[in-house]
């Protein structure tokens, strides 16, 4: 966040681009309140029909987990391969399985 | 704990292994510095490159062509503002890298410095100016650092519409009257040479660039570049009937490249150093855009307070 209260606190903006599928993360912009970051996103981010719906999210609100963190937090699922389907031998002769 | 020799290890790795980096990854200062520098001075080329066309709009020589390039400055403002966002995630203040710019601190594109005096060059920015820049922003989609990469592929899908309507201008023109095909020429003319130092030096006068290409935030050389643009565009002049202004300009069969007339670089340090045509004009423009502007930003903060206020009273 800036020291200034005069300027523009930074907003990231997700954009859905059809009905049905989900809002992604197409970048961040600065805007004085949500409905003025909204507008804005709509000039930015909407020129050619890229979005159905916006959504906006003043960023210092977005927290996230840390790079050096990776290991412990994913690493994990590496050695279980039995949470996928491709895992289980099944008879061949079985249908819809 | 992980000294600095073996962060900067683990990072050429990732980066040698084709992994993007990403803000919150640790990276060398001089990585995070070269990107500053250089994704700011992107972004202050295309806000200062809508200067140059904005000139025309209004003269625009039909309704078709004025909507056009409306729609095509739009774009450039749109494209610096992806540029100043993948900027912040590096850790700098949108305001400090704006005042860089309007106070001469900070550099931008040196082609902006030079005048529109007709049309056709709009045509000739479009396909030119556009093409060239286009040929550096596609090797940009592979640069190592996310955001930068992201803000590009954004940039590149929308680029190509302001190379082709550039092109399509000089194209009628060089089909119109004797005086129109003049103009094209002379529009081709004064933006050849300019166009092709926005490759920058040659590789040899380029010290930074080894260090770009290792950390990959570069992928192919100025020269690299710059052949390849001269070899699409001469044979795109050809095709309208335009004839590229380099008496040296010749196809090297063995090289499969065409083999090309010295370019003077003492125009382009010059230019840099600003002391082209435009420089002056183009940096009180935007200091007058901005401060004329304030009033508004002020308004907006005010406004936003009260709603604010109102909401909380509701």
């Amino acid at each position: 966040m800036s020291e200034n209260p005069n300027n523009w606190p930074l907003w990231e903006v997700f954009i859905q681009s059809k009905r049905g599928l989900d809002h992604k993360h197409v970048g961040s912009l600065h805007a004085a309140d949500a409905e003025m970051a909204i507008e804005n996103a709509r000039d930015v981010y909407t020129r050619r029909q890229e979005g159905n719906s916006i959504w906006v999210v003043k960023s210092e609100h977005i927290h996230s987990s840390r790079p050096e963190d990776a290991e412990s937090l994913f690493d994990p699922a590496d050695d279980k391969v039995y949470r996928h389907p491709t895992f289980y031998t099944v008879p061949e002769r079985a249908k819809y399985i | 704990m992980t000294d600095v020799k073996n962060l900067e290890e683990l990072f050429q790795a990732k980066i040698d292994a084709e992994q993007k980096i990403e803000p919150k990854d640790w990276m060398p200062d001089e990585y995070r510095k070269t990107l500053v520098r250089q994704i700011s001075q992107h972004a202050h080329s295309e806000v200062v490159g809508m200067l140059p066309e904005g000139n025309w709009i209004t003269r625009a020589p039909s309704l078709k062509r004025k909507a056009i390039l409306l729609a095509k400055v739009q774009d450039e403002a749109g494209h610096g503002l992806y540029l100043y966002s993948a900027s912040e995630t590096l850790g700098t203040s949108r305001e400090k890298t704006i005042d860089d710019l309007l106070s001469g601190k900070a550099k931008y594109s040196s082609i902006f410095n030079y005048p529109t005096l007709t049309w056709a060059d709009i045509g000739a920015i479009g396909w030119l100016v556009d093409g060239a820049a286009i040929m550096n922003q596609v090797m940009l989609c592979r640069t190592s650092y996310g955001p930068y990469a992201r803000a590009m592929v954004r940039i590149c899908k929308e680029e190509s519409f302001h190379q082709r309507q550039g092109y399509e201008i000089m194209a009628v023109l060089a089909q119109g009257t004797p005086e129109q095909k003049e103009m094209a020429q002379d529009a081709l003319n004064r933006w050849w040479w300019p166009s092709l130092m926005m490759f920058g030096p040659n590789d040899a006068d380029s010290p930074h660039s080894q260090q770009s290409m290792t950390w990959k935030i570069k992928r192919q050389s100025n020269d690299e570049l710059r052949q390849i643009f001269i070899d699409r565009t001469v044979q795109q002049a050809e095709v309208i009937g335009l004839s590229v202004p380099d008496p040296l300009l010749k196809w090297n069969e063995e090289r499969g490249h065409y083999d090309f007339g010295p370019i003077d670089w003492d125009e382009f340090w010059n230019v840099v150093k600003g002391n082209g045509p435009c420089n002056k004009e183009r940096l009180d423009a935007r200091n007058k855009a901005h401060a004329e502007g304030q009033w508004v930003r002020d308004a907006a903060v005010a406004h936003a307070a009260k709603r604010a206020k109102r909401k909380e009273a509701a």
